[in-house]
């Protein structure tokens, strides 16, 4: 039984207010020029409630770019290295869809099924998820073919669905949720009488994700892949999007006296993210890389981590710059 | 909630480097913390991530036997950013170490078997390491059969082992160089390692091939294996896919539902077939 509250526009007023009081940052979708950025959150009125960040909220939990070491080259040959930690500052990321939220397990089954990461798991760990049921999807959009829906509470700590007559019901649905409730108990009142929330979207299922992974099981030299990919240009901006993409790259930056080793977002569709030292490349064409990003998340993913590698935001479809439109293609895939 | 820093190297000096063929070179390395070596272990067929501090890291197999305590070696050749750092150090030179990663030569699994290591160019290395294991156990197994072939007589690696391997009496050492590769007092064969392997025709019964080369090299040595009578389960390789991590996250060598630096890098030929041919 999860615990039921309101949350008004003046309580989320007093609840941001409590959460800086308490040090917490808070992040969401906040409309800067043209674009919904996730960024920091400090009064209710910049919150973006509707529509799709460009970029996903991905970045709270694995960061663009961050530090894994450290070094000092000493006098004469030796180095000495510097354990780093992420300090992950107490984040709440507010007001996101609840794709982004779901889009957290796809990471974590990466960062875990062997090897732990501490950069990730101590960012997951002081990261509370509060999001807001989707009230408006676009054609992009297909959260429902991939086993999800916009009033989705997979992934969320407290999810926010929006009431007709202004303010929200918020569902606490984890024991970091109701952390949260504790730090700001005047801004959730207890749930009296009906309440009349606004119906989530409408997202009409496009195809099987079930049906999918058992066609591509057939479809590895089909020509669709290249026929999909033949105007791709390789830049990489559908996975810099994602939220669930994993792949980085891992750096050296150093001058004569000092250096530190960083981890950044990569992509599959990049020449260079297989190329060998000896020229060999075993995805040497764009469309292996294309049917590469298709396989890694609909039938690789549910294979070994028994989920799959999209959420179904369609953020990769807005931002492509040659209009390739992920479930455009996917659709054509499970025929 | 496990604060180890699974990024974090073990500092490594460099004990001794040896100049093997053009470009390539083999340093010996000891732990710097004599505590960590002492704590640890690999098993042969493994890898590790090996960096230039500044540069950053290359991923390259452990190139001696886990009989061999107190130290690791790696061969590798000069070609980028990072092995061009390592190629400019020198003996007590720090390098870091991550590892060691991925699966194993199973050994005991060949226990009273023959075995055949076919190997090209500087793919080497990686058998060298399970060579050696396997003559430091030499009572498990029957016949021990090296084929070596490089595309010049100064291309061939391990130089000097070569001519120990040569000597020895409870093993068989075939070197080969392309045609044209051939210098003066040269006492090889000349031709491509697939047909020297066709004249040689080892028995497949009751024995194991053990093949690392270049793409070509196994392509078209495969077959020859096939036609000798070897299994699909009996043929074993090791793969190269380039990496970052080597724990199974940055995505870089995921072939199919592998990946390699998890579930590989050794596989056999049956499970390779199973893999996209993406390596």
């Amino acid at each position: 039984m999860t615990d039921r509250y309101t949350l008004s526009e003046s309580g989320v007023a007093s609840l941001l207010d409590a959460l800086a009081k308490a040090g917490r940052r808070v992040l969401g979708p906040k409309k800067i020029a043209e674009r919904i950025e996730i960024a920091e959150i400090k009064t209710a009125a910049e919150l973006a409630k509707e529509g799709q960040s460009t970029v996903s909220a991905k970045g709270t939990v694995f960061p663009k770019v961050e530090r894994l070491l450290k070094y000092r080259f000493e006098g004469g040959k030796n180095v000495a290295l510097e354990d780093v930690e992420p300090n992950a500052r107490p984040t709440v990321l507010f007001g996101v869809r609840p794709c982004e939220a779901r889009a957290f397990h796809a990471l974590d089954v990466v960062f875990n099924w062997d090897y732990k990461d501490k950069f990730f798991n101590q960012r997951l760990a002081n990261t509370t998820v509060v999001a807001i049921t989707c009230t408006k999807a676009d054609e992009s959009c297909f959260c429902t073919s991939v086993g999800s829906r916009p009033d989705d509470p997979a992934g969320s700590d407290i999810l926010l669905s929006p009431l007709k007559s202004g303010g929200y019901v918020a569902e606490v649905l984890t024991d970091k949720g109701k952390a949260l409730v504790a730090l700001a108990k005047a801004a959730f009142q207890p749930l009296t009488g009906a309440a009349e929330v606004v119906p989530a979207a409408t997202v009409a299922p496009a195809f099987d994700a079930k049906l999918l992974e058992r066609k591509l099981a057939g479809k590895f030299d089909s020509p669709v892949w290249l026929e999909q990919s033949l105007r791709c240009l390789g830049c990489g901006a559908c996975a810099f999007v994602c939220p669930t993409c994993v792949c980085f790259d891992i750096q050296d930056e150093a001058d004569t006296r000092q250096g530190q080793r960083l981890r950044a977002w990569d992509s599959c569709g990049m020449r260079l993210f297989t190329l060998h030292a000896s020229g060999h490349n075993p995805r040497d064409k764009q469309s292996q890389r294309w049917r590469q990003r298709i396989y890694h998340k609909f039938a690789y993913y549910p294979d070994r981590f028994q989920t799959l590698g999209c959420v179904g935001c369609g953020k990769c479809s807005r931002a492509c710059p040659v209009d390739m439109n992920l479930k455009q293609h996917l659709v054509e895939a499970a025929q | 909630m496990s604060n180890d820093n699974i990024y974090k190297p073990y500092l490594m000096r460099i004990a001794d480097i040896t100049e093997e063929a053009p470009g390539v070179r083999t340093f010996k390395l000891e732990f710097a913390n004599p505590e960590e070596g002492a704590a640890f272990k690999f098993s042969t067929g493994q890898f590790g991530l090996y960096s230039a501090f500044g540069e950053g890291e290359s991923t390259f197999c452990i190139a001696s036997s886990p009989t061999r305590k107190g130290y690791i070696e790696c061969t590798f050749r000069e070609t980028g950013r990072v092995t061009s750092s390592l190629a400019d150090k020198d003996v007590g030179d720090i390098v870091g170490f991550r590892g060691p990663y991925g699966n194993v030569f199973p050994l005991e699994k060949w226990k009273g078997k023959s075995l055949i290591f076919i190997a090209g160019g500087i793919a080497l290395p990686p058998l060298r390491s399970v060579i050696w294991n396997c003559l430091d156990l030499r009572d498990w197994f029957k016949v021990i059969t090296v084929v070596y072939g490089a595309r010049s007589v100064p291309d061939l690696v391990y130089k000097h082992e070569l001519d120990e391997w040569g000597k020895r009496t409870d093993m068989k050492l075939v070197t080969t160089v392309d045609p044209g590769g051939e210098r003066p007092g040269w006492t090889g064969k000349v031709g491509f390692v697939p047909h020297i392997v066709e004249q040689l025709a080892p028995p497949a019964l009751n024995t194991v091939a053990i093949v690392c080369g270049p793409p070509i090299m196994i392509k078209l040595t495969l077959p020859v294996l096939a036609k000798l009578g070897f299994g699909k389960n009996e043929i074993y390789t090791t793969l190269e896919n380039r990496m970052k991590c080597g724990l199974g996250k940055c995505g870089r060598c995921n072939t199919g539902r592998s990946y390699v630096c998890k579930d590989g890098p050794v596989y056999t030929l049956a499970e390779l077939e199973k893999l996209p041919a993406e390596y």
